[in-house]
């Protein structure tokens, strides 16, 4: 089986048009692999573009040179190239991405949140919602809450219905930012759990984990990401 | 005098009277289509019947027979002054009688005789846009009927049954034509719209103010519109004509006194007449007519 | 993935004289799939938005839309009654100004009704209970159905003309500036709704709009307009994160933070 996810050769610069054009490079020349049944983490300092890297793969970030090849239903796609529609597609099927935040919908339930994803794959809904019940309640969130919208949930409860929603599918590939941030012990527990039982799946996962703990607990290996900021010949 | 009048034959001018039979022409080629014409100026008010007094003044021979009715009656105002017209710019006979009538001109009736073949009846017409309540725009109107986009005929249909529980329309009652074009009947009530439907005689419609002329052709379709679930139904009336007695004929309602006194009789007075004269006689006909002869 | 678009547009240009409505505008778009139009005014976007839709004829080019049957039709070879036909059934359009798109002064339930009237339904029943069905769709009390949109408050107007349009269930929306002149709480409010049935129903649809809220929100695709060219096309989160061009990057640092 090809390698889920292989990043080469990559290169990312903002260019600030409203401030005369000048141009803030990020990152030069990325290349790694991810592996199915992997988790990479990406370490370094904060702002050496650690969530830009998970912003390309993830096509919500343009790239100025590179490629990023992912396998997508048995066909290599190159997400920095591909049309938004190939994106919207890759997203849907093979790739998840669970950031910091949640961008919260107004009024739909915090179970249709997290089911939204198999919706969109045409499962059923009733067997979706399941699901996503199994999730948030393995998430310790509370039961009243499930059928609430999340708009004005805590930090800390948001975080675990993204968690859920981006655990929900069976994404081969599956991005990581800061997953755990604001969560407390007991919970930072399940997701090193559901971490484990993905990589025990065969899922390619690539992460960013500030906490120590939980990165020991799940890495199989980390990158650093100073080796390609640009600021690293001027250090 | 003599000559004049024979040169004017029925008041208007022979180019004018060429002009509207064009238009009567096209308009019978082209069932319910409303065909646009010079509509002229006439010696009544607008309102009066111009568009009907031009399309029998175009179509009237010195041969012909006119019968002129209003409301269904042939001694009401405009119905006597129209005759009266055309008895002195054509000189033509003029008669109350349907059947030896080969002109009918109606205001808001058809006659309860049947029309036999060789006769025309000529409707006076205020607004013969059936579309112009629910879309102003002229440029709209005429696109729709040319593409066949009748769906807005059953809106107003609609509002009617979801306003009243049933179809309220009572008069100017929409009807489809051969088929094809959706037609104003003018102002007559929806107990004639039947009797329109394959009629032997020649229909023709004519509005002055509006500048329209449409027909239907002996022998045609003429369908009124209506739900699946709300069929097309015609006024029923609980009594007879109070002076004739008959069933099945279209009814007005007469005040006697203030005290609340009314009676129904036939709207059709050549039909009332004539059943009676043939000793037909409703619950209140005054029986010293016949003491009388 | 469906691997036939349903509307194809090529070249299309309109000038008004020697000025440029739009220029050289050319894209596919799939069933299912949102694009938002996005620009400030004057940019050419509702002048696209009347070339696509048929309600301006371009000066160049085409648009190229898949019928029913499969096959594809450039819609300015259509007959007059081949368009409007479409235009009642297969697409909709949902005009910033309510009154511009409803019947004011008939009902809500005929407003509703009236495109199935127009493709010959004929039962009364029938047509009110679809109508009452849509209402609650977009949850307008069904109390309500014999009343006329005048007395109805703008959000509610605007979201009997979305049922209107999609009673017929359409496979192509059109929307221009759909929340224009709302109110910011109904503005989430209809757009929530009309996220969730273009999500439900499949639809593709084409938004015009200023606020890039809306399109973040609705589309999954989004171009940029500027003196009538589209000067970036991307996934709306690419688009809205990582601008690459000057005035798509001055648009969305131009957003008010709340």
């Amino acid at each position: 089986m090809a390698t889920p996810l292989v990043v080469s050769e990559v290169f990312k610069s903002f260019t600030m048009h409203l401030r005369d054009g000048i141009k803030l490079p990020v990152i030069n020349d990325v290349n790694f692999s991810v592996a199915g049944g992997e988790c990479v983490v990406l370490g370094g300092p904060s702002g050496i573009g650690k969530s830009s890297i998970l912003k390309m793969l993830y096509g919500n970030y343009a790239v100025d040179a590179g490629q990023i090849l992912v396998n997508h239903q048995d066909r290599i796609v190159d997400i920095a190239r591909a049309d938004p529609r190939t994106i919207i597609d890759v997203r849907r099927h093979t790739m998840g991405y669970v950031s910091q935040f949640l961008r919260t919908v107004p009024r739909v339930p915090a179970v249709d949140v997290v089911a939204e994803p198999l919706f969109a794959r045409g499962v059923d809904a009733a067997e979706a919602r399941e699901k996503a019940s199994d999730l948030l309640a393995k998430l310790n969130l509370p039961r009243e809450l499930w059928s609430l919208p999340p708009a004005t949930f805590s930090g800390g409860e948001q975080q675990r219905v993204n968690i859920a929603r981006g655990f929900i599918t069976s994404h081969r590939i599956l991005l990581l930012d800061e997953p755990t941030a604001s969560l407390d012990a007991v919970n930072r527990r399940v997701v090193v759990e559901m971490i484990a039982a993905k990589k025990s799946d065969g899922v390619a996962l690539l992460g960013i984990f500030h906490d120590e703990e939980v990165r020991e607990a799940v890495a199989d290996r980390i990158l650093d990401v100073l080796e390609f900021s640009p600021r690293k010949a001027a250090a | 005098m003599t000559d004049l009048a024979t040169y004017n034959f029925a008041y208007l001018d022979e180019q004018t009277k060429r002009m509207i039979r064009r238009a009567i022409l096209k308009a019978i080629a082209i069932p319910g289509y409303q065909v646009p014409f010079a509509s002229r100026e006439m010696p009544m008010p607008y309102g009066w019947g111009t568009g009907g007094v031009q399309v029998t003044a175009a179509i009237l021979g010195p041969d012909d027979v006119l019968k002129v009715i209003d409301q269904g009656a042939d001694d009401t105002t405009n119905a006597v002054s129209i005759r009266a017209f055309f008895q002195k710019v054509a000189n033509v006979a003029v008669t109350t009688h349907t059947r030896d009538a080969t002109i009918i001109q109606t205001r808001h009736r058809i006659p309860e005789e049947k029309l036999t073949e060789g006769q025309v009846l000529v409707y006076q017409v205020p607004i013969p846009e059936p579309l112009r309540f629910l879309e102003p725009r002229e440029t709209e109107t005429r696109k729709m009927h040319a593409l066949e986009e009748y769906g807005l005929m059953h809106v107003k249909l609609y509002e009617d049954i979801a306003r009243n529980g049933h179809i309220a329309t009572t008069y100017a009652y929409p009807v489809k034509v051969a088929g094809r074009y959706v037609m104003d009947p003018s102002p007559t009530p929806k107990f004639d719209n039947p009797k329109m439907h394959m009629s032997e005689a020649l229909q023709l419609f004519g509005a002055g103010r509006e500048k329209r002329i449409y027909a239907v052709p002996p022998h045609t379709e003429v369908v009124s519109l209506d739900f699946e679930d709300y069929p097309f139904e015609i006024q029923k009336f609980e009594q007879p004509c109070a002076l004739c007695g008959a069933h099945d004929v279209y009814l007005d309602e007469v005040v006697l006194d203030d005290k609340g006194g009314r009676m129904f009789v036939c709207s059709d007075t050549d039909h009332c007449e004539d059943r009676r004269d043939h000793g037909h006689a409703g619950a209140m006909l005054a029986p010293k007519k016949e003491a009388a002869e | 993935m469906t691997d036939t678009p349903l509307l194809k547009v090529g070249g299309l240009s309109k000038f008004y004289g020697s000025r440029i409505g739009c220029k050289d505008v050319s894209f596919e778009l799939w069933p299912g799939e949102v694009l938002a139009i996005v620009g400030e005014s004057g940019s050419g976007k509702t002048t696209l938005l009347n070339c696509l839709s048929t309600r301006l004829m371009p000066t160049t080019g085409s648009v190229e839309y898949r019928m029913r049957d499969g096959n594809f039709r450039d819609l300015y070879h259509l007959s007059e009654a081949e368009r409007r036909f479409l235009m009642r059934t297969d697409w909709g359009f949902v005009h910033q100004n309510p009154a511009d798109g409803l019947r004011m002064t008939v009902s809500a339930g005929a407003n509703v009704g009236e495109r199935l009237m127009a493709v010959g339904d004929r039962h009364y029943g029938n047509i009110r209970s679809t109508a009452s069905d849509w209402l609650s769709r977009v949850e307008i009390g069904t109390d309500r159905i014999d009343d006329q949109p005048r007395a109805f408050s703008g959000g509610m107007r605007q979201r009997l003309q979305i049922a209107r349009n999609l009673v017929t269930g359409p496979r192509l929306v059109f929307m221009d500036e759909p929340t224009g002149g709302l109110d910011v709480s109904v503005q989430a409010r209809l757009l929530d709704l009309v996220r969730g049935l273009v999500n439900d129903l499949g639809l593709a649809a084409i938004v015009v709009t200023h606020d890039l809220a809306v399109a973040r929100l609705l589309s999954h695709r989004m171009m940029v307009m500027k003196d009538g060219y589209v000067i970036e096309h991307g996934l709306t989160d690419r688009v809205l994160d990582d601008p690459r061009e000057p005035y798509t990057q001055l648009l969305v640092s131009s957003i008010l933070q709340v």
